[in-house]
C-alpha cells in the first residue's frame, strides 16, 4: 500500500494498462498541452514511452467520441476524456446511438470497449455548465455501462476494469476527488462491475450512496454513531450494471434506507434504487425510503446559492434521523 | 484512362446489377408488407458504390449511411444474409437485430449503415485511425448525402481528418434531395457544390459523374493512392452527382416533386445502361455478356429471397445476446 491521490491513482491504472496492451489510447483535448483538465494526462505520453497513444484533440467532441467508435470497432482500446460532464451533450448521438448500439445492432459482429471519462460535480463557483451530474442519464441507455468512483483506490481499479471490458463506459468522476488521498495497493488489480462494497456495517439504517458521497455518508455515519445510530454504508461503485441484490439484502437487515447523489433528485439514479427497494423489500421496510439530491435547478454560480445545492454529511444525517421517524436536532 | 480486363468489366457490371436486382427486390417486398419497417433504397446510384469499392481492398472499411445495400454489396458481403437481415431473421448478416437501416457485414470491412444521417464520419475516422496505430495500412472511406454534409460532425470529421493526416475519404452521393427538401441554394444549402467545402480543410477533392462508373471509378483511384501512399494531408472528397430517381425512403408518396418525371430522369441517364452503351461503344463486352449476367443475379436474387423467407426469426433467447459480456 502507498498513499496517492485519487489523479495519481487513476494516472498509474492508464500507464499498466496502456504499458500491458498497446491498443489503448487516450484522446482529449489539452492532453499534452497542460495535461487535460486536473493535470490528468500529465506526462502520460512519455511514462508509457509512446507519446503517439496520447492524441490532443481540437475541440470537436462529437468527433472524439464518434472516431473513438470506429476506432474501438476496429481493435482499440480508447480513453477519451471530455473534460467535463456538460460537454457530453455534444457526443450525445455518438455515445447513445453508436457507441451504445453498435454491438447490438450489429449483432455481435463488433465490440465497442471505449471508456469515456467525464469530471462532475460541484466544485465552486463553476456554475451550470461545469458541475452537472448527469449518471442517471447514461444508466437508461441498454448498452452503455457507467462507473462513479469514491476513493483512489476505488478509482485505480474501476478505471482498469473499464479499459479491459468491451463496453462503452461512461466514468464519472467528482471533482472533489482529483485531490483525495488514499491507500493504494501496490500490486495490479481490478474491480468488478455491479459488485457494491460495504463500506461500513450496520444495523439500523442502510445509506446507499457512490462517488464522493461516500465519504460524506462516512462523516454523518461517524456523527450517528456518536448517537448510538449504526448505519451501513453501501457504495455502489457502478449504477449499470447495478448490485441490487446488496441493497436489498442491506435494506432487508436494516428495514430503513436512506439514498443520497448529488445529482438533482427529479428522476435521479436514486429513484431507480428506491423503486426497487418498494418493489423487492416493501415487506421489510419500516419507513419509506428517505431519497436526498440537489433541488431541481440548474446549479448557480452564487455561492449562497450553490451551497444550496451540495448534498453534505449533515443532509444525509438528517436523512437518517428521517428514515428513523425522528426529527434531527439540527 | 484506366483500362480493364474483360473480367473486371463483367465484374463490375454483375455488382451494379447486383444492388439494381436486390434493391428492386427490396422495393417491391416492403411495398408487399412483406417485409416492414424502414427500407431506403440505392435504385439510380449503383456506380457510385461500384465504382468506389472496385478501389479498395478487404482490409478498407467503409461506414455508410441509411441507404446502405449498395455499399454493402459493392464491399462484397454476402446477399443471401443481407436479404435475411431485411427480414429480420436470425440468418441475417446481423443475426436480425439491425434490418435494412442498420446492415452491416465487418467480415468484409463494412462496418455499418447508419440510422443517424451524418452518423458515419465519426466511425470512419477511429477506423483510419486504428488502422495508423495498428499499422494494418488501411484506408477508410465514409459516404455521405448532400444532405448530411450540413451535419456538424461532417467539418470536425473533415478537419481531424486532414489535422491528423488520415486517410479518409469522404464520398459525396449529391442526389441533390436531403428527404423532402431539395438542396438547393438559399433554401438549405450554402452551396450545392459540397466539394468546395474540401478547401476550407485543405483536403483534396474531385467532382465526378456519379452516373458513370469510369469517371466514379477514376476519381476515387486518385484519391485512394493519395491516401495510401501520401505524404501530408492524405484524406479527400469525392463527389458523385447523381440523381435520387424514387422516393426517400418505400413509401414516400413524394409530394414535394413529380414521381414519374423524378424516375423518368434516371431512365434517361441511367448509370447501368451507361455502362453498357460505353463497353459497347469501345467493343469491351457485348449485348450478350449483359444478358448472361443479368440472368443469373435474376436468380441469385430469387434464391437470396428465398433463402430469407425459410430462414427463422431470431430465438427470444436472443433478445439480450450482444449487449455485454
Amino acid at each position: 500500500m502507498s498513499i496517492k491521490s485519487y489523479r495519481e491513482a487513476t494516472f498509474d491504472a492508464m500507464k499498466e494498462e496502456m504499458i500491458r496492451d498497446g491498443t489503448v489510447y487516450a484522446i482529449a483535448e489539452d492532453i499534452n498541452g497542460n495535461g487535460g483538465t486536473h493535470g490528468r494526462y500529465t506526462g502520460l505520453g512519455e511514462a508509457i514511452g509512446d507519446p503517439g497513444r496520447v492524441i490532443d484533440a481540437p475541440i470537436s467532441e462529437a468527433i472524439i467520441v464518434g472516431s473513438a467508435v470506429g476506432a474501438a470497432m476496429s481493435g482499440l482500446r480508447p480513453i477519451v476524456d471530455l473534460r467535463f460532464s456538460n460537454c457530453i451533450p455534444c457526443a450525445m448521438d455518438e455515445i447513445v446511438n453508436q457507441a451504445a448500439k453498435s454491438r447490438y445492432m450489429f449483432g455481435g459482429q463488433a465490440k465497442v470497449p471505449m471508456v469515456i471519462r467525464a469530471p462532475d460535480g460541484i466544485l465552486k463557483m463553476q456554475g451550470a455548465h461545469h458541475t452537472d451530474c448527469l449518471e442517471a442519464w447514461f444508466t437508461h441507455v441498454p448498452g452503455l455501462q457507467v462507473v462513479v468512483p469514491s476513493t483512489p483506490a476505488e478509482g485505480k481499479g474501476l478505471l482498469k476494469t473499464a479499459i479491459r471490458n468491451d463496453n462503452p463506459v461512461l466514468f464519472f468522476e467528482h471533482k472533489k476527488l482529483m485531490a483525495m488521498t488514499g491507500e493504494v495497493p501496490e500490486e495490479d488489480y481490478t474491480i468488478p462491475f455491479g459488485k457494491a462494497r460495504v463500506v461500513r456495517e450496520g444495523r439500523d439504517v442502510s445509506v446507499i450512496v457512490y462517488g464522493i458521497m461516500v465519504s460524506r455518508a462516512l462523516e454523518a455515519a461517524e456523527k450517528l454513531a456518536a448517537e448510538g445510530i449504526d448505519a451501513e454504508i453501501i457504495d455502489l461503485r457502478t449504477l449499470s450494471p447495478w448490485d441490487r441484490e446488496a441493497v436489498l439484502a442491506s435494506v432487508k437487515k436494516t428495514g430503513r434506507a436512506v439514498v443520497a447523489h448529488e445529482a438533482v433528485r427529479q428522476s435521479g439514479f436514486g429513484a431507480e434504487i428506491s423503486a426497487t427497494i418498494a418493489e423487492e423489500a416493501f415487506g421489510a421496510l419500516k419507513a419509506p425510503v428517505i431519497r436526498i439530491g440537489a433541488p431541481f435547478v440548474p446549479i448557480p454560480m452564487a455561492p449562497n446559492l450553490e451551497d444550496l445545492c451540495r448534498v453534505l454529511p449533515e443532509n444525509i444525517y438528517e436523512g437518517v434521523h428521517r428514515a428513523l421517524g425522528r426529527q434531527s436536532d439540527r | 484512362m484506366v483500362l480493364f480486363t474483360r473480367q473486371e468489366l463483367l465484374t463490375h457490371y454483375e455488382t451494379m446489377v447486383k444492388i439494381r436486382k436486390f434493391d428492386l427486390e427490396a422495393k417491391r417486398a416492403r411495398e408487399a408488407n412483406e417485409i416492414l419497417g424502414n427500407v431506403h433504397v440505392y435504385v439510380g446510384e449503383e456506380a457510385i458504390a461500384a465504382g468506389v469499392c472496385a478501389n479498395l481492398e478487404r482490409k478498407d472499411c467503409i461506414e455508410s449511411t441509411h441507404r446502405g445495400h449498395g455499399h454493402t454489396i459493392a464491399k462484397g458481403a454476402d446477399i443471401n444474409a443481407m436479404m435475411a437481415e431485411l427480414y429480420g431473421k436470425a440468418t441475417g448478416c446481423c443475426h436480425g437485430k439491425g434490418g435494412s437501416q442498420h446492415i452491416a457485414d465487418f467480415s468484409v470491412g463494412m462496418l455499418g449503415a447508419n440510422g443517424i444521417v451524418g452518423g458515419g464520419y465519426g466511425p470512419a475516422v477511429g477506423a483510419a485511425l486504428a488502422a495508423r496505430i495498428l499499422k494494418t495500412g488501411a484506408i477508410s472511406v465514409v459516404f455521405f448525402g448532400d444532405g448530411a454534409a450540413n451535419r456538424g460532425t461532417f467539418h470536425e470529421a473533415a478537419n481531424i481528418a486532414a489535422a491528423y493526416r488520415l486517410p479518409v475519404i469522404f464520398v459525396c452521393e449529391n442526389n441533390t434531395w436531403a428527404c423532402a427538401t431539395p438542396s438547393e441554394v438559399g433554401h438549405t444549402q450554402s452551396v450545392t457544390e459540397i466539394s468546395r467545402r474540401a478547401i476550407g480543410y485543405d483536403m483534396a477533392s474531385c467532382v465526378v459523374n456519379g452516373n458513370d462508373f469510369f469517371a466514379v471509378y477514376e476519381g476515387m483511384k486518385k484519391l485512394a493512392e493519395r491516401a495510401r501512399g501520401g505524404e501530408g494531408n492524405r484524406c479527400g472528397i469525392l463527389e458523385c452527382q447523381t440523381w435520387r430517381p424514387l422516393g426517400h425512403v418505400i413509401g414516400d408518396t413524394q409530394p414535394y416533386r413529380d414521381a414519374r418525371e423524378a424516375w423518368a430522369r434516371m431512365c434517361a441517364d441511367d448509370c447501368i445502361e451507361n455502362y453498357e452503351r460505353r463497353c459497347i461503344a469501345e467493343g469491351w463486352l457485348e449485348k450478350k455478356d449483359f444478358e448472361e449476367i443479368q440472368d443469373r443475379v435474376e436468380k441469385m436474387i430469387r434464391d437470396a429471397k428465398q433463402f430469407a423467407v425459410d430462414s427463422p426469426y431470431p430465438d427470444a433467447s436472443e433478445l439480450t445476446t450482444d449487449l455485454y459480456d
